[in-house]
């Protein structure tokens, strides 16, 4: 679709731009940052709640499965009459897009922790949240870390989505190149964001594996 | 509230309209998916070659931005501003889930069962059809139904390259700032993601072997096979790919 004689990169034109690149990849990170501290945060209190009670395991998850299952431009547009083209609107939904992922993963990560050790631990004179802070968490960490590595990945995918409600992203790039049929900020824009999601992805990888050198992941065959 | 039911008063023509094309799209592109990824699949697990591909299959798929993948798609030549674009890409789409659910359904059938399937004189294709495949349709359904959901979510945004669906409503309120139209968009995309969501959710369970379904009941761990030991990678993955939601 590129007109005739448009070269698929004007690299010239990338020069020209890399104010708004640096900018772009900023904004982008700092972005998911804020969806993922909020969203780790109200994951990681419901875990705590669920894993006390575990009646509200099912009500918890359908209703950040339901949250989760909702087309990610269509929750900006049902958020947007009551906190407007915003941040707010932003982060709100991309919050809500990490609860599933994070609370399964975190509450699995808990669940995981043997009780023998934590029998071990109130012996030894632990209190509850002693036991929370030096016992359950460490434990359960490769299992949360794994799920953070997923949410991260799918929350800088969606932020590229907020460029359509005016934030200013690396999805911006796209969202302009499409409205004026130009394909040079297209492709940066897509493969900037792909790359990052990707980079992100295996940055955390590597903590993860860190954290817990025995887990033997599923490449390493059966 | 009220503005948005007479905007879709207003505009029922197009909102039929929409839906269907939205349907169609959506359809169109599972079925391509489906078509491309189970034979694929299930060859590489009944002869247990490309393993590898196959489970980091839906790791790769959910890292990539569905944006950037319609974007990409828009600027290929032979592309641009027409459905195919948005089909092209909801296929690349809809394919990791299935093509990594499937192998890990298949591979995961419990060999003691295929050997007494040997045993009874059943060969080749016998036990893929009457063993192997009814104990890995649960799982294989997961991964087509997270595939559905993925795709009618993402048709959504193919309104920016001219696909038509219900995005159309949501992307041209926000050009000219109709919030009714923005919410119509919305509020039809969402019923239709949750619907989707429901109805594969049916047929996972309707394809669920009655055995298998009683054995699950018992175990208390609902639906697909739990990998908890083998890894936490594997965890991580299985909260998306493996289990219904």
């Amino acid at each position: 679709m590129r007109q005739p004689g448009q070269p698929f990169v004007n690299w010239g034109w990338i020069a020209g731009h890399t104010d708004d690149l640096v900018t772009r990849i900023l904004n982008h990170l700092v972005l998911t940052g804020i969806a993922i501290g909020i969203g780790f945060a109200i994951s990681l209190a419901l875990s705590l709640v669920i894993v006390r009670y575990r009646w509200t395991y099912a009500p918890v998850t359908w209703v950040a499965g339901v949250l989760y299952t909702i087309p990610s431009l269509a929750l900006f547009g049902l958020l947007i009459p009551i906190t407007g083209f915003t941040a707010t609107t932003a982060e709100i939904a991309l919050v809500s897009y990490t609860l599933l992922i994070l609370i399964r993963n975190t509450v699995a990560g808990l669940d995981g922790v043997p009780a023998d050790v934590r029998d071990a631990a109130v012996g030894m004179g632990f209190s509850p949240t002693q036991v929370v802070l030096k016992v359950d968490l460490p434990l359960a960490l490769p299992v949360i870390v794994a799920g953070l590595r997923v949410a991260t990945v799918t929350t800088i995918g969606l932020v590229t989505v907020t460029a359509l409600i005016g934030m200013d992203n690396l999805g911006t790039f796209i969202t302009d190149g499409l409205q004026r049929l130009f394909v040079t900020p297209i492709l940066v824009g897509a493969v900037l964001s792909i790359a990052l999601a990707v980079a992100a992805d295996l940055l955390l990888l590597g903590a993860q594996r860190l954290i817990a050198p025995w887990t033997r992941t599923a490449r390493a065959g059966r | 509230m009220n503005d948005v039911l007479d905007f879709m008063g207003d505009h029922r023509g197009d909102v039929v309209r929409r839906v269907l094309e939205h349907v169609q799209i959506s359809g169109v592109a599972l079925v391509v998916a489906l078509a491309v990824a189970l034979p694929v699949a299930l060859w590489m697990a009944h002869t247990g070659r490309g393993g590898v591909l196959a489970i980091n299959a839906s790791n790769v798929g959910r890292a990539l931005p569905s944006l950037a993948i319609i974007a990409i798609v828009f600027s290929l030549p032979g592309f641009g501003l027409r459905k195919s674009t948005v089909i092209f890409a909801l296929v690349l789409l809809g394919i990791p889930p299935v093509l990594t659910n499937a192998y890990v359904a298949v591979r995961g059938v419990d060999r003691d069962v295929v050997e007494a399937a040997r045993g009874m004189g059943m060969r080749g294709m016998q036990i893929l059809r009457g063993v192997e495949l009814p104990l890995a349709a649960p799982v294989i359904m997961a991964g087509v139904r997270t595939a559905a959901v993925q795709i009618v979510a993402t048709a959504t945004l193919g309104a920016l390259v001219a696909s038509g669906g219900l995005g159309t409503f949501i992307v041209d309120g926000i050009a000219v700032q109709d919030t009714s139209s923005i919410v119509t968009g919305a509020l039809l995309v969402a019923v239709l993601a949750i619907l989707t969501d429901l109805a594969f959710g049916a047929l996972e369970r309707a394809v669920t072997p009655a055995g298998l379904a009683v054995a699950q009941e018992s175990a208390g761990r609902g639906r697909g096979r739990d990998r908890a030991g083998r890894g936490d990678d594997v965890l991580a993955d299985q909260s998306e790919r493996v289990d219904a939601r």
